[in-house]
């Protein structure tokens, strides 16, 4: 194998590079993306907002794909970050692999009922 | 025996690992710390609110009635939660989201400009990172309040 390490490392191997750093990027810059496209969709609208124009906005297909996408992003970003703060400041092992089971479950339930809300509208 | 090149200096004091009680009150931490730590403070309060935002998410969307239902909690509350209350802790989440999105910005902004990695900028950016979020909260939490 040719070298792999330091400044050659290929960042879309398994196991590394792509997977933590990488991926806490991406999907943070899809969730800001999203928070820009639906505050444009809210300052670019004349009257109140109401339930019509709020509902209006989620209706459309390509926000429904969109906001998937968010949810799916924010949960593996919440994932990463967690994770990171349990392993900083939780040594013992049975706490700490505790509270990221806890973790997952909070992140997966919060993510299957935002889904389900997704697509009642 | 030979001798020290050079005599050995005074002790120096360090710090390892520091103690919340003992160590932080002199502590000092530069802005940029400060951002970071409040990056991850943002960061555990959503994550803890989580349900909160997706309630707020599901009664504003659901129907028409819900929607009302929504409005409602903010000025009359909900259950046995005042108004006031539930208008204060969206303002703790505007915050979090405001400061998450801003520092996150940095973060990128750094991963991606070498010119950005300097002591000055680290220290600039921090100071309009905090200045941008906490101007930004007041201006909504004023609308939130409806004093405008």
């Amino acid at each position: 194998m040719s070298v792999n390490y330091g400044s050659k490392r290929i960042v879309v191997g398994a196991h590394y590079g792509l997977r933590d750093w990488l991926s806490q990027r991406i999907t943070g810059g899809l969730m800001a993306l999203f928070t820009i496209i639906l505050l444009a969709q809210l300052i670019f609208t004349r009257g109140p907002i109401g339930y019509d124009l709020w509902a209006g906005i989620f209706a459309a297909q390509w926000m429904k794909v969109l906001t998937f996408s968010v949810i799916a992003a924010l949960l593996y970003h919440v994932w990463v970050g967690m994770r990171d703060v349990w392993m900083d400041y939780i040594q013992p092992v049975g706490i700490r692999l505790a509270l990221q089971i806890f973790t997952i479950v909070w992140l997966v339930g919060c993510a299957g009922w935002a889904i389900q809300v997704l697509w009642k509208i | 025996m030979t001798e020290l090149a050079t005599p050995p200096r005074p002790p120096r004091r360090e710090f390892r690992n520091i103690n919340a009680f003992t160590d932080l009150t002199t502590y000092r931490l530069p802005p940029a710390g400060i951002v970071s730590i409040l990056h991850r403070v943002s960061g555990i309060l959503m994550f803890l609110l989580l349900p909160f935002i997706i309630w707020m998410f599901d009664t504003s969307l659901s129907s028409d009635y819900s929607f009302a239902r929504f409005k409602a909690a903010f000025n009359s509350g909900l259950g046995f939660v005042p108004g006031w209350f539930i208008k204060l802790v969206a303002l703790a989440l505007i915050w979090a989201y405001l400061h998450h999105f801003i520092a996150g910005l940095r973060h990128l902004w750094m991963d991606v400009s070498h010119a950005a990695v300097t002591k000055e900028f680290g220290h600039t950016s921090a100071m309009v990172t905090l200045a941008l979020s906490i101007l930004l909260t007041l201006v909504l939490g004023a609308k939130l309040f409806g004093l405008y």
